[in-house]
């Protein structure tokens, strides 16, 4: 008995491996029509927030390239070593385009798209760039700006509080803007900085707002990668600009408007240009002309006339011809840094480590 | 810029730690490290927050959260009470599990908020007559009622340990367990109810986080607070009582940082980030120096009990 069963076993095993490896082939047979897509986040897609705002570019291209594409997905994924596990096995998968969205990866996809040339890479907020690699972002500071005249033109107390994470210059460009924007309608105000040294970190983000509300702010905006600084503003019956996503949920009183990104816009272009074999190994840096940066609705807590006020600035800016760092600029000690007639070029806004007049804080 | 409202957010701030380190007291006076208390909070947190959001009972929401922070005790307690695994490993596993568990629940709840009904609950109460002395009042006695929930169950606890009959049989079972299964203590039914309060105890820390402090749903909220606790655990020697002074310490400590930027005191975040853990290290040191009975873990802390093996 026990022999007819371990040799019906065998055979079932043989039969199982046999099927196994002759359906392999057909669904390859059916993928290769479709181009895989591989997406490393560095959080959840559901963060209501980063990642969120990526995943919505990913559904995106999904929807506009239909069965051209197949996307998979590989969420919070630190920048470490295991990132590169997750993008080798991303290939093995037969990924031919990886998009992996944080600055931390940078290193690492270098390394991997070294290592598979017939892979393309398109790295977030980096500055690497390779035959088979390269990097994409957008100039958020225009939808900062926008969002700085809404703050602005709402302050009571002309004091406004900003919770950002990191001072690096991304961090740096975007307070800079949206005090230039607050600055261009309320000249009295000042934005107040608080760094938190993290991206995510609900409860210490709202502390770090409950810090400034306390030092009299009324405005709290934030370059964080959640909702706790809206809250801490909610709570203290104040006003907030949202980042990333619309924040209206969490503080639905207090939230004004949000800087967006449209991934998507990137994404389909991207994907587009590689499948007709046009793409180029040229960095993408994306504006609200293109269609990268958008800003969130006003809703009803924003200020009367701050609609038309945005309205106007924002149209000059989908027409390409307002720049949010033309001189004269002035940096926190009053001095001249940016004469009249002169802005700040691409390549000094990717290294910005200087605060404009209107900012308290510092960096370290 | 040291004010009154710094140290009313300092008891803000310490309130999850200190469930979360009675929580791991009670389950280590019982002879069992549980390194899954981040594991615990966010399982307690997701349920405290999915009751919340859909039965707008606060009541309802802590007890499903102590309820989760149980049921993930539970699975620690069933490895290594009864089936005797090794302690570190199946407390770190709770943790990723936890995590793991809550981002999965949490999914279609992120970013969403309670209603102002549930939010009311949780309103600042001053207490009469105390909430009026000048200074210490505003600081200690004008919170939400989960935080005085904290103060209350610390000293239950300190009482239960070091008053009754009970507590004296669990530092018993946790100091030495053979000698405590010689006098008929059940042991593994006291191992099993101390791990499921303490797992109770830190749901209700991380439950704290999403119903009362933050309170919106947001992945991964503790943000490694659970750590904090473990080393708290060793900061207050044991002891509830200590507990109380050292997760306000700490919860200080971790928002210290933003009240001294702008000032003339510019030190950086990251030294106050290492401050707990430093803490931690220094009391260490003292504690193995002078050989204190009475700061020193439990004898037979993470060693599996063999009744056979007596």
């Amino acid at each position: 008995m026990k022999r007819v069963l371990t040799i019906l076993l065998s055979i079932t095993l043989v039969l199982a491996l046999a099927v196994g490896c002759s359906q392999a082939p057909d669904q390859g047979q059916d993928q290769q029509e479709k181009m895989k897509i591989g997406f490393v986040y560095i959080g959840s897609a559901t963060d209501a927030g980063y990642t969120y705002a990526h995943d919505q570019g990913r559904l995106m291209l999904e929807q506009e390239l239909g069965d051209r594409v197949e996307t998979v997905i590989k969420e919070n994924v630190p920048e470490t070593q295991e990132c590169e596990k997750v993008m080798t096995d991303m290939i093995d998968q037969g990924c031919k385009v990886i998009f992996a969205n944080s600055f931390g990866f940078q290193e690492y996809v270098k390394r991997v798209a070294e290592a598979n040339p017939e892979i393309i890479f398109l790295h977030c907020s980096g500055s690497i760039q390779g035959p088979n690699y390269s990097n994409y972002f957008g100039s958020i500071e225009e939808a900062r700006y926008l969002s700085g005249i809404v703050a602005g033109m709402k302050t009571q107390t002309n004091k406004i509080g900003y919770v950002a994470a990191y001072n690096i210059p991304e961090v740096i460009r975007g307070i800079n803007a949206f005090t230039l924007g607050v600055r261009s309608v309320n000249p009295e105000a000042v934005v107040k900085v608080m760094w938190t040294n993290t991206w995510f970190d609900p409860a210490k983000e709202k502390d770090a707002a409950v810090a400034l509300l306390d030092q009299g702010v009324d405005i709290i905006a934030q370059h964080q990668d959640t909702t706790g600084p809206q809250v801490a503003a909610e709570e203290r019956g104040c006003w907030s600009i949202g980042y990333n996503a619309d924040m209206s949920n969490a503080a639905p009183k207090a939230y004004m408007t949000a800087p967006l990104w449209n991934w998507g816009a990137y994404y389909v272009e991207a994907v587009k240009s590689i499948m007709d074999g046009t793409w180029t190994n040229e960095p993408y840096w994306g504006t609200m002309k293109d269609g990268l940066i958008d800003l969130a609705p006003l809703t009803e807590v924003a200020p009367e006339g701050a609609q038309e006020a945005v309205t106007k600035i924002q149209d000059q800016m989908k027409a390409g011809s307002f720049d949010v760092f033309a001189g004269p600029l002035k940096d926190q000690s009053g001095q001249v840094v940016v004469p009249e007639g002169s802005t700040v070029s691409l390549e000094d806004q990717l290294a910005m480590k200087w605060f404009v007049e209107g900012v308290e804080g510092k960096i370290d | 810029m040291i004010t009154i409202a710094f140290f009313k957010a300092a008891i803000i701030a310490g309130t999850p730690l200190l469930f979360a380190t009675l929580g791991e007291i009670i389950t280590e006076k019982s002879g069992h490290l549980n390194l899954g208390v981040e594991g615990m909070m966010l399982m307690g947190a997701i349920i405290g927050f999915q009751v919340g959001y859909s039965t707008n009972s606060p009541l309802l929401a802590l007890l499903f959260a102590a309820i989760a922070g149980a049921f993930g005790a539970l699975i620690y307690a069933f490895l290594t009470v009864s089936l005797r695994a090794n302690q570190v490993v199946s407390g770190l596993a709770l943790t990723i599990f936890g995590t793991g568990f809550a981002g999965f629940v949490g999914k279609s709840l992120v970013g969403m908020k309670m209603t102002d009904e549930f939010n009311y609950f949780f309103r600042d109460l001053k207490i009469p007559g105390l909430g009026d002395i000048p200074y210490l009042g505003e600081i200690l006695f004008n919170h939400d009622i989960f935080v005085y929930l904290g103060y209350v169950t610390a000293i239950i606890l300190g009482l239960y340990l070091y008053n009754t009959g009970k507590g004296l049989n669990l530092r018993a079972i946790g100091e030495n367990p053979a000698a405590a299964d010689a006098a008929s203590i059940p042991i593994t039914k006291y191992k099993y109810l101390h791990i499921l309060l303490g797992g109770a105890l830190c749901g209700l820390g991380g439950a704290y986080l999403s119903l009362a402090y933050v309170p919106v749903w947001q992945e991964n909220i503790t943000a490694g607070r659970g750590w904090i606790a473990v080393a708290l655990v060793i900061f207050a020697g044991w002891n509830p009582y200590k507990a109380i002074i050292g997760a306000f310490l700490f919860g200080g400590l971790d928002i210290i940082g933003f009240r001294l930027q702008g000032t003339a005191i510019a030190i950086s975040q990251y030294v106050f980030d290492m401050a707990p853990y430093v803490a931690t290290i220094v009391i260490l040191v003292i504690v193995s120096f002078r050989k204190s009975k009475k700061n020193a873990p439990p004898k037979a802390l993470s060693e599996p009990y063999f009744r056979e093996e007596r």
